[in-house]
């Protein structure tokens, strides 16, 4: 919530014919791309499997030098970076069924799986399913605040808020473990709203998958090292650390980041394409970087493309971004983006300042842009 | 071996296969997954292109009849079709033959007439298919076909040729003129060959030659009643035979094969037709709404999210038939392709594994 967009007469009011413009020109968009896509982008995405499957190979093949610091860094380096993409440029990509148009069976979202231990089943139904459907809808998305952080003023501040950027670190070390209890929903556990009976195979699916990530990591490729066991484990362990802290940084900076916002049920109700096109836009945020920074956060840096069009390649998303951008700024429709450094340092701002009580913090409660909907008028952001 | 295997995939290359590292290196290299390399093309006949292919060593053989399923790309998209290898079975370099005729509409066929060339690497899965020669031979045997339908039969005949087969053979064939037959010499020159074997090409477009009937067979094979027969063609012949043979009370002795023709493109405003939700055995007429409405006007409960094509909760299988994408209007009449029920619409028959 609360970003004021300012036009001379007060905040930006999009009219009902101006949303369905908009509609329209990503429906357009959606299409020319769709029509488009063939061997280009097959070839790109196969280059970066091979890129991530020669990179781990060459991390692991590293680590029998272990004991040389040197080799142990480089071997640290190339697991994460292979554990990196294949957790955002493929991983995420596949199973959001980007590349189903390939019909290529490996590289089919229902059957994907990545490397990391939440099973990919329940990632598609907490991701797929609940936060691209309902993105930045109280009490819909769950990812605004995993169900742990305050992330939004309109989330109710309680003392326990004040651990917030504490909780907030402690999810970003463990962040594939956070990701994989997700759908757990344990605060709706704790609040007697679930039962442990509703979770029961949710649980067994995720000790069985993070049961083999655990044993490939931390027992059979250190055991196959011999004397460096313990290397290797710290390696691996590593690697896997430093996969949680960029990924939980590109994903926090998504959506968390001044200027993002948020809605109500109530305002989404009923929703045409062209309010759902422009609730993804309002709700996303972008982080400007280099071609590799992008294909790094899995194309993540582009979230407002990737939120219109999950579903297309995301290799797609730099060629798509001007023509989204330039679409915003015909309708004055802020498009939030920024350096990396501006971005997370805006969402660690946010984390900082929500722990604290509303009355200590200046609320920024001014209206967001106003979207007229068919009908009667709903203001949306307010 | 497969022991090993398991262990690697569970232990080291979890989550992905060991295929998925294997292929990078070599396509033919997997383990699991079955490919082939072309290794020879030749077009024969106008229209038709036979492969020789080179399978992989999980390659058993296929029985004479049996059809293998390849798979090709194309504009990044990966297209499997079904076709009956042409040579005898158990040759010993274990090469495959594939006789392609280019369809019309035939995207895969089109393809592979145009552009095969040796080193190409296609999918390739198990033969598989009931149509094929009994381990022990019949009496006699009678085998007909029409246009690409000659590929399984061509099979059967160069097998029992190899085999010094001693009883009668018919081999009866129709097509649109003599360049479109594929083997046409090979064909004549076993006829040659083996004085059991009778070879009768039919022409009935540009000659005065009548379609198939009791009377044609009875001049070309009178002993047909105690042969088996083996038949795979276009609707019109298959449908012909079958009629002389039930009048015959033959029934039994008539084997066929249907073999798919392409779907033909249909109008997408047409909401006629049955969906068929075999999962579940439920048919219904259907309604021209999307496949999950329909599904659930059925009774059926599918899994699905979003309702709007975002979050792919409710792919399913549609086993035949044409669907629209109701997002952007694209036709699908694929066999056996995953699609989203919640943006896709049956045009005419489609049967989903629901």
């Amino acid at each position: 919530m609360a970003i004021l967009t300012e036009t001379p007469e007060g905040p930006l009011v999009l009219s009902v014919e101006q949303v369905e413009e908009i509609g329209r020109e990503l429906d357009a968009l959606r299409a020319r791309v769709t029509a488009d896509l063939g061997d280009r982008d097959r070839e790109y995405i196969y280059r970066v499997i091979k890129a991530q499957r020669g990179l781990e190979i060459a991390g692991r093949g590293l680590l029998y030098l272990g004991f040389l610091p040197p080799f142990w860094l480089a071997g640290v380096a190339a697991l994460s970076v292979s554990k990196i993409l294949d957790n955002m440029e493929i991983g995420h990509n596949v199973m959001h069924g980007q590349w189903d148009w390939m019909r290529e069976p490996t590289l089919n979202s229902r059957v994907f799986e990545w490397d990391t231990v939440c099973p990919a089943d329940q990632w598609r139904h907490s991701h797929n399913y609940m936060h691209h459907t309902y993105t930045n809808i109280l009490d819909m998305d769950r990812d605004i605040g995993y169900g742990i952080l305050r992330v939004d003023e309109a989330q109710p501040w309680n003392p326990l808020r004040l651990g917030n950027p504490l909780y907030a670190f402690m999810l970003m070390v463990a962040f594939e473990w956070g990701v994989m209890g997700h759908d757990l929903e344990v605060e709706n556990i704790v609040r007697g709203k679930k039962s442990w009976a509703d979770v029961k195979t949710l649980l067994k699916g995720q000790s069985r998958k993070a049961g083999r990530q655990v044993l490939k990591d931390y027992v059979v490729f250190p055991a196959l090292t011999g004397p460096l066991f313990l290397s290797t484990l710290a390696a691996n362990f590593t690697a896997n650390i430093v996969r949680n802290l960029w990924t939980f940084s590109i994903i926090f900076c998504g959506h968390f980041p001044s200027g993002v916002q948020t809605f109500t049920k109530e305002e989404c109700a009923e929703e045409t394409q062209g309010e759902w096109y422009v609730r993804q836009m309002l709700g996303s945020a972008n982080i400007q970087g280099s071609k590799l920074f992008h294909v790094m956060s899995g194309n993540l840096s582009h979230q407002i493309e990737h939120h219109l069009f999950p579903d297309l390649p995301a290799n797609r998303y730099p060629e798509m971004a001007p023509e989204v951008r330039a679409l915003c700024e015909k309708h004055g429709l802020p498009y939030n983006t920024g350096g990396f450094a501006k971005q997370i340092g805006s969402v660690w701002g946010k984390l900082f300042k929500l722990a604290l009580p509303p009355f200590l913090v200046k609320n920024s409660g001014e209206a967001g842009v106003i979207v007229m909907r068919q009908g009667q008028a709903s203001e949306v952001g307010v | 071996m497969v022991g090993l295997l398991d262990l690697v995939q569970k232990t080291m290359t979890t989550p992905h296969p060991l295929d998925r590292y294997l292929e990078l290196v070599r396509p033919t290299l997997t383990r699991r997954s079955m490919r082939a390399e072309i290794t020879h093309v030749r077009r024969s006949a106008v229209g038709s292109v036979t492969l020789t292919l080179k399978p992989a060593r999980q390659w058993s053989g296929h029985v004479a009849g049996q059809y293998v399923q390849i798979g090709v790309v194309i504009d990044g998209v990966r297209h499997t079709r079904c076709y009956s290898p042409v040579n005898a079975e158990g040759r010993r370099d274990r090469h495959i033959e594939l006789t392609i005729k280019a369809h019309p509409h035939g995207l895969v066929s089109n393809h592979l007439h145009d552009n095969a060339i040796p080193g190409m690497v296609v999918d390739l899965e198990p033969a598989a298919g009931v149509f094929h020669l009994p381990a022990s031979r019949p009496e006699s045997v009678v085998l007909i076909s029409g246009g690409s339908g000659i590929t399984p039969v061509l099979s059967m005949l160069r097998t029992l040729a190899n085999e010094s087969y001693r009883g009668r053979i018919l081999f009866l064939h129709y097509n649109r003129s003599p360049e479109f037959v594929a083997h046409r010499e090979e064909l004549e020159a076993i006829a040659m060959q083996h004085s059991n074997v009778r070879v009768e090409f039919r022409y009935p477009e540009t000659q005065r030659d009548a379609g198939f009937g009791y009377d044609e067979l009875e001049a070309l094979a009178p002993w047909f009643a105690d042969a088996q027969t083996y038949l795979c063609g276009p609707p019109g012949l298959m449908a012909a035979v079958r009629t002389v043979y039930e009048a015959e009370q033959l029934g039994p002795r008539l084997h066929s094969e249907e073999f798919t023709l392409t779907t033909a493109v249909v109008d997408p405003a047409d909401a006629e037709g049955k969906v068929t939700f075999s999962g579940s055995g439920v048919v219904a007429e259907n309604t021209g709404e999307s496949l999950l409405e329909q599904a659930e006007a059925a009774g059926l409960t599918p899994e699905y999210g979003c309702r709007m094509g975002i979050c792919f909760s409710c792919t399913a299988v549609k086993r035949s038939g044409c669907t629209r994408n109701l997002r952007t209007g694209e036709l699908d009449s694929d066999p056996d392709q995953q699609i989203q029920i919640c943006i896709s619409a049956p045009v005419g028959d489609v049967d989903i594994a629901l």
